[in-house]
């Protein structure tokens, strides 16, 4: 058969070919932008519409400086949560790309060649992370633009940003599962919306001793509510103390449970 | 640098294969020289598909020998990947990519160097005529042209081995045509191909061998002349002007079937003997007109299965759209 390709193993091409896979996934961004402008335009929407419409009820419940918060206080308690709504917005759009890619004729051919059979799924977990860098940057100018200021410096924004993308890094993890396990692209779009909706149980838009009494204890159990404290924290220049543990170990635990699902959804030979 | 162990492309012995309840495929043998053309000719839900995926590793046999150039396909899945190129039912191409980046991707995924892949792109781009093409979005592009850049994107890796499953179904003749004449040319490089088709005269036209699947079973194989040949002198088809004469003259003709609707009545023709006396029965005021048809793949079909080769329903298709994912 042909000379240039025999005597060596494929996973000595991991790297090279989820390399072409993320180039592959950052090219539909480019060519199809309406995406990634969705995508962006959630969390800025949110980020206006908890700022403007609900910020100045909102922040009088806040503890501000003069003893009450208002509108420009509850914008720096919502920018963190807002800021993993981006995420999930992006871990979202994941599913719906695999279960595009799934769905379609392109992924037999990816079965029938020899290539390390994990880039089709890396590809699309390391395109996330830029798409999340990305949506994160922006959504943070956008919090500026509104007045959002902080006093952290570099090392602490550094921080920050490490956990965001390992958030990004484990929540597409779970959501390429779920684009795997998806039987079309609509079931794909719908069973991450969970991940949209969880922030709104945490401690993203309300300190969780303001709600009830079951509900705070799922709010302060989540996996969410310890990376919103964490990102508050370190965005105000502040140690994250035992939340940074908490939202790391979750975050690790997420991205091994959704890699391991993933990559046996991927690798199952269908049977059927 | 390493050749087929064997002369036989592709060599299947025994394999079955059943969705649940379902078996698609009830042992099926069949072998493929190399640098031949075999085509599996049948019905929606014949099985062709699934004998495909299984010879293109997507999926596994339930039971069977299977050897694809050289290497079984249960334990030695990557080498067969390795030597082999797939364009599979439904198109394998990145509609948001222009021509040129899916033949950059397959040659980053069949890991060309540089200069290799800008040439063998450049190649492949003038030889499927998407030269002037190649620039645009693979979303833009007629069926006949994704199926040429599909087919382009499997000779990437230069695979001595393609598989086709139904490479022109839903392509208007001269696309056909087209992509017959691109496989034609493969074949004189030296490419093995094992291609599905429902349709009689692709199978005629490309295979130097025919298998003809019919409920999962091979029912018959050989060149298309060998099977033409089971149904010797193919038909010969009369026009009457009316149904009185046209029912006169089945009367005489017992041998004869008289489709009443069309005014025809159909024979077989079995020779030039028969021919004569045939002619000689018929009144030249009766007759609209008579046809003498040679035996295609779809008399050899009819013969052989006794049904048209006519779609039964896409039972097959559902459960195989399920088996890629």
């Amino acid at each position: 058969m042909s000379t240039q390709t025999m005597a060596r193993p494929a996973t000595s091409y991991v790297v090279r070919d989820s390399a072409t896979m993320l180039r592959r996934n950052l090219l539909h961004w480019l060519r199809y932008p309406s995406l990634a402008i969705m995508l962006v335009a959630q969390p800025i929407l949110f980020l206006l519409l908890f700022v403007y419409v609900f910020g100045g009820t909102l922040g009088a419940g806040l503890p501000g400086a003069a003893g009450v918060g208002d509108r420009g206080d509850y914008l720096v308690f919502i920018t963190p949560g807002i800021l993993v709504m981006a995420v999930a917005s992006v871990a979202l759009g994941t599913a719906v790309e695999v279960a595009l890619d799934m769905t379609g004729g392109i992924i037999a051919r990816f079965r029938t060649m020899d290539i390390a059979k994990v880039s089709v799924l890396t590809g699309h977990v390391l395109g996330a992370v830029v798409k999340t860098v990305f949506a994160v940057v922006v959504t943070l100018a956008f919090a500026v633009l509104l007045g959002y200021r902080s006093d952290a410096g570099v090392g602490h924004w550094l921080l920050a940003l490490a956990l965001l993308v390992l958030m990004a890094f484990a929540l597409t993890w779970l959501t390429v599962g779920m684009g795997l396990a998806a039987d079309s692209v609509e079931t794909a779009s719908n069973t991450p919306l969970f991940l949209v909706m969880l922030p709104f149980l945490s401690s993203a838009f309300v300190p969780t001793d303001a709600m009830p009494w079951g509900l705070r204890h799922f709010a302060e159990y989540q996996p969410f509510t310890p990376m919103i404290d964490s990102l508050r924290a370190l965005t105000a220049g502040q140690s994250a103390g035992s939340d940074l543990w908490l939202a790391i170990g979750w975050a690790a635990l997420i991205a091994v449970a959704g890699y391991l699902w993933s990559r046996r959804l991927y690798t199952k030979v269908p049977t059927k | 640098m390493i050749c087929m162990r064997t002369n036989t492309a592709i060599s299947v012995a025994g394999l079955h294969k059943s969705y649940g309840d379902n078996e698609v495929l009830k042992g099926v043998d069949l072998e493929v020289p190399e640098g031949s053309v075999y085509a599996l000719l049948g019905p929606n839900g014949a099985g062709k598909t699934t004998a495909v995926n299984i010879c293109s590793t997507l999926l596994t046999p339930d039971a069977g020998e299977i050897r694809v150039a050289g290497y079984d396909v249960r334990t030695e899945a990557d080498q067969v990947r390795r030597s082999i190129g797939v364009t599979g039912q439904f198109s394998a191409i990145d509609e948001f990519h222009t021509g040129r980046e899916n033949l950059q991707l397959m040659a980053d995924l069949n890991h060309l160097d540089r200069a290799r892949a800008r040439k063998v792109i450049g190649e492949l781009l003038e030889r499927f005529e998407l030269a002037d093409a190649a620039g645009r979005r693979a979303q833009t592009y007629s069926g006949g042209m994704k199926r040429r850049l599909d087919l382009a994107m499997t000779m990437i890796g230069s695979p001595r081995l393609i598989f086709l499953d139904e490479p022109t179904t839903g392509l208007d003749p001269r696309s056909r045509r087209e992509l017959w004449q691109i496989v034609r040319e493969q074949v004189a490089d030296g490419v093995t191909v094992l291609l599905t088709t429902q349709y009689l005269d692709e199978a005629d036209q490309l295979a130097h061998r025919v298998g003809v699947l019919d409920g999962g079973v091979l029912v018959a194989e050989g060149t298309p002349a060998q099977l033409k040949s089971r149904v010797p002198g193919g038909r010969v088809e009369v026009q009457l002007k009316d149904a009185a004469r046209l029912a006169e003259l089945a009367a005489v003709l017992p041998e004869a079937t008289a489709d009443v609707e069309s005014l025809t009545l159909r024979m077989a023709n079995e020779g030039v003997a028969s021919l004569r006396r045939l002619l000689d029965r018929l009144d030249d005021d009766a007759v609209a007109g008579v046809t003498v048809q040679s035996a295609d793949l779809d008399d050899v079909f009819l013969a052989l299965t006794g049904h048209p080769a006519e779609p039964r329903g896409s039972s097959e298709d559902e459960n195989e759209m399920e088996a890629v994912r």
